[in-house]
């Protein structure tokens, strides 16, 4: 009887998810253009990929944004939520205001800040121009294209992170803190020996996160510049999204979401192991 | 209590979280300002106020990105996705919690698994699928994706709320003769509410802004959301930033003020389940 509660969830998330996903490990070993009959390759695909010079930029760039936000969000993220800790009064206006620029949809933003800020004619990039300061629209370049999306994704996700950390911060037990306080700890030896360590699952857990994320990010790079100027700023999800719906490489496009999953396979796979090594301690 | 001693240290800190805050609000400010502004205005300084109010952005933005139709199309999607979610996840929620089948460990691992699924894992095939059964440009077979991608966060986050009703409850129903159905909707459903509008909160929000689906499954000009329409719109020929501003506005407006209202509901629901104790 109470397997009629789970069937809905189940019949819905099987159909959508469960089954293409099969069918996409499938055609990674598959010629196909969505419309005539596949053929199959073998590995031609995953072998067409090794020597394509794009697929090695956008895994590279990957590569790189997950570093990027494996530190900058995490590090600011822990700052603001240990301050707010600090100052108590105020702290629920301040997460309200780091939280708005998460709940704004990707394409907004995105328009905002080509319009607003890196904008030569428009944004606060003409008017530095206009001054006599040097800048340039970062997007516009090969050199920083990708870093130019990055900081918007950026802007708009570390206030998750400070909201997270303040969360868990609040769980960790008031003696610890009120016994570093009454022996005189400064504010960074009280995060460095108190705060830090009474959240490290947390923190582990939103390093993981972050890791399968970084793999996965495409609204920002595909509004802001589709991957260009000249594959500059190409991911591997905007890659696979461009060889299914353009190129109608639907076969390789699979290949690719092997890739992209794999990470997150691997990135899962280390966080359960720490965690076990966590319970035996 | 404070955590630090020092009085300086307070005042510093807020002086740090005021910078943050500046951070997070000077581009949506600039979007506010310079969307009644006029494209010259504009240009001649973004930062400046304007001098003559530029109201007709705003009627422009809403008849160029067909905000009456492309609207109205997102919050049919949106409550179709919300109502889809809510249901089927509460269901699942309560099995689950509550131990119910066998297999429960199982069906948590596999729905566990598949909120970190990349979309592109199964979104090729997904995509041939649905024009094979000319689903394409519709609403609610896209609702139905985005049930399934929302549900498994949904459904952990309502099975804290079913395991906070005591058990007794619920046993009490049964030895009175109640059936599993009547249990689930006469005892947990009204103990749950919360969660159901916390879940409904963060569902409503990721459907309304949803890019990457949207833009896939609904090309149409008749069935595009309000952010595929504003993507396209702003996407063509050249830019009046005062208008397009102005439709940005519009876009954020009813998810800004939902949540300046249901703040905690939000926080909770974006933390729900992140926090590990």
């Amino acid at each position: 009887m109470y397997r009629l509660f789970l069937l809905p969830t189940m019949i819905i998330n099987v159909a959508v998810i469960f089954i293409p996903a099969i069918l996409t490990i499938v055609l990674a070993f598959y010629r196909w253009d969505g419309i005539s009959e596949p053929t199959f390759i073998g590995l031609g695909n995953f072998e067409r990929l090794w020597d394509d010079r794009i697929f090695w930029k956008a895994l590279k760039n990957n590569i790189i944004w997950t570093a990027l936000f494996l530190t900058f969000p995490i590090i600011v993220g822990l700052i603001a939520a240990s301050l707010m800790l600090t100052v108590r009064r105020g702290s629920t206006l301040f997460q309200v205001i780091y939280l708005i620029p998460l709940i704004i949809s990707a394409v907004i933003t995105a328009r905002v800040w080509q319009g607003m800020i890196y904008n030569p004619q428009s944004g606060i990039v003409g008017l530095l121009n206009r001054f006599g300061i040097e800048v340039y629209d970062p997007l516009s370049r090969t050199a920083t294209a990708l870093y130019g999306v990055a900081v918007v994704d950026l802007w708009h996700w570390w206030g998750f992170m400070a909201v997270i950390f303040f969360a868990a911060l609040r769980q960790v037990p008031q003696e610890q803190i009120e016994s570093a306080r009454i022996e005189g700890a400064t504010f960074f030896q009280m995060m460095r020996w108190v705060l830090i360590p009474g959240i490290m699952p947390t923190i582990r857990l939103m390093m993981v996160m972050t890791i399968i994320w970084s793999f996965l990010v495409f609204d920002f790079v595909y509004v802001m510049t589709q991957g260009g100027p000249a594959s500059s700023s190409e991911v591997l999800s905007t890659l696979a999204y461009r060889q299914a719906f353009y190129e109608l490489k639907v076969g390789s496009a699979a290949a690719i979401a092997l890739v992209i999953s794999a990470f997150g396979l691997v990135a899962t796979f280390f966080y359960l192991r720490l965690q076990r090594k966590e319970g035996e301690e | 209590m404070n955590v630090v001693e020092s009085r300086n240290t307070v005042i510093v800190s807020y002086f740090v979280l005021g910078i943050a805050a500046f951070t997070a609000l000077f581009p949506l400010a600039l979007m506010l300002l310079n969307s009644v502004k006029s494209l010259p205005e504009i240009i001649a300084n973004p930062l400046a106020l304007p001098r003559d109010t530029e109201w007709n952005n705003y009627a422009n933005a809403w008849k160029y990105s067909r905000f009456s139709h492309t609207f109205l199309n997102s919050a049919i999607l949106m409550f179709t996705t919300i109502a889809l979610v809510t249901v089927t996840g509460s269901m699942s929620a309560y099995v689950l919690a509550r131990k119910k089948i066998k297999y429960w460990a199982v069906v948590t691992a596999y729905l566990l698994a598949t909120t970190t699924a990349p979309i592109q894992l199964f979104l090729f095939p997904l995509y041939f699928g649905f024009a094979y059964l000319g689903l394409i440009n519709n609403i609610f077979a896209v609702s139905l994706i985005y049930c399934a991608i929302y549900s498994p966060f949904s459904i952990m986050l309502l099975r804290t709320y079913f395991l906070a009703v005591p058990k007794e409850l619920e046993e009490a129903a049964l030895v009175d003769g109640a059936t599993p159905w009547q249990v689930f909707y006469r005892v947990y459903l009204p103990l749950v509410w919360p969660g159901l509008l916390t879940v409904a909160l963060i569902v409503g929000m990721y459907t309304w802004n949803e890019f990457l689906i949207a833009t896939t499954f609904l090309q149409g000009q008749e069935s595009r959301t309000a952010i595929v329409s504003y993507f396209l719109l702003s996407g063509q020929y050249e830019t009046n930033w005062g208008e397009l501003m102005a439709g940005a506005v519009l876009v954020v407006m009813p998810i800004i003020i939902l949540f300046v209202f249901l703040q905690k509901r939000f926080i909770d629901g974006i933390t729900g389940g992140s926090v590990k104790g």
